[in-house]
């Protein structure tokens, strides 16, 4: 059977993964968009444990919404960043800022 | 006695083993390419977790949601947009900080995580139970159109909000383009437009 420490453990990890990754990837903002992605997925995997390990189903609604607020936010972000991409030519956000401070 | 293979235990962890390699791979990956496919093996294990776990209606809405629409957003995106020239990188301190912070929270969450225990009076205070002899997508649509029916339009009209926001942001005022504009069309003077020409025959007409 498994353990619901084992779950939660892995969602653990992928979560640190995600936050890793924003870090990693400071120049890249589509990378930082799969890494909230993935931050996300790791948030729906703790939910589901708990709902199958207390026999609770608020959790697997609250995954469905959390879903939904999920392709809401790629969706957007993806939107900023082609248009984004169309006024400056670039998507690399570490160079040619135009605000200063 | 005989001796049982642990079957859901051995799938949990050849599901979890693949689900972190690829979400490791997802964020240092060269090609922004390559990380949306390791995004969609990541989430297509994901979709395998849950099943395991018995929520077969999320895995599927991850599979359909996630790796039929927004991984292909990504995929996309990520062809239309030039990756060319990813900047300098991090500086190597930057990295270091990157690490530590990644390593301690992994700590912080393997330690709690390790020894959580849910409260023996847990299972008495559930809003929703599990009720028996249905299957999970069944008992789902019971207090999915329900209970949460409030919060079910509110998640429509976050997906109505964002579609518009989308195509707003995306879209262009193509003036050179060649649509077709009605009220010009009509507008116009016949006049200007058309010279009516008697014609002799067998002269023809002289264009000047």
């Amino acid at each position: 059977m498994i353990d619901m420490n084992h779950c939660l453990i892995l969602s653990g990890l992928l979560f640190c993964i995600g936050v890793v990754g924003i870090f990693l990837n400071m120049g890249n903002v589509i990378v930082i968009l799969m890494a909230i992605e993935l931050m996300l997925l790791a948030v729906n995997i703790n939910f589901v444990t708990f709902s199958h390990f207390l026999g609770d189903l608020t959790g697997q609604v609250f995954t469905i919404f959390i879903l939904t607020v999920a392709a809401a936010e790629a969706a957007i972000g993806l939107a900023i960043l082609v248009a984004y991409f169309r006024n400056r030519k670039t998507v690399d956000i570490t160079t040619n800022q135009v605000l200063k401070g | 006695m005989t001796f049982q293979i642990p079957i859901a235990l051995i799938t949990f962890y050849a599901f979890a083993s693949i689900l972190i390699a690829s979400a490791v791979m997802v964020i240092s990956a060269k090609n922004p390419v390559h990380s949306v496919l390791y995004l969609i093996l990541s989430f297509f294990n994901a979709a395998g977790i849950f099943i395991l776990l018995g929520a077969e209606l999320i895995s599927m809405t991850l599979i359909i949601v996630y790796v039929g629409a927004v991984a292909v957003l990504f995929l996309f995106v990520v062809m239309m947009v030039d990756f060319k020239a990813p900047g300098e990188g991090l500086s190597g301190s930057l990295k270091i900080v990157a690490g530590l912070i990644g390593s301690v929270l992994i700590c912080e969450t393997t330690f709690l995580f390790c020894t959580w225990q849910s409260s023996p009076f847990a299972k008495e205070g559930l809003t929703n139970p599990m009720p028996e002899g249905r299957t999970n997508a069944h008992s789902l649509g019971d207090i999915l159109y329900t209970d949460y029916f409030l919060l079910f339009q509110v998640s429509g009209l976050i997906l109505l909000v964002a579609i518009i926001g989308a195509i707003t942001l995306t879209l262009r005022d193509r003036t050179r383009s060649r649509t077709q504009v009605i009220s010009e069309q009509v507008g116009r003077d016949p006049k200007e437009t058309v010279v009516m020409v008697k014609v002799k025959s067998g002269q023809g007409v002289s264009h000047d």
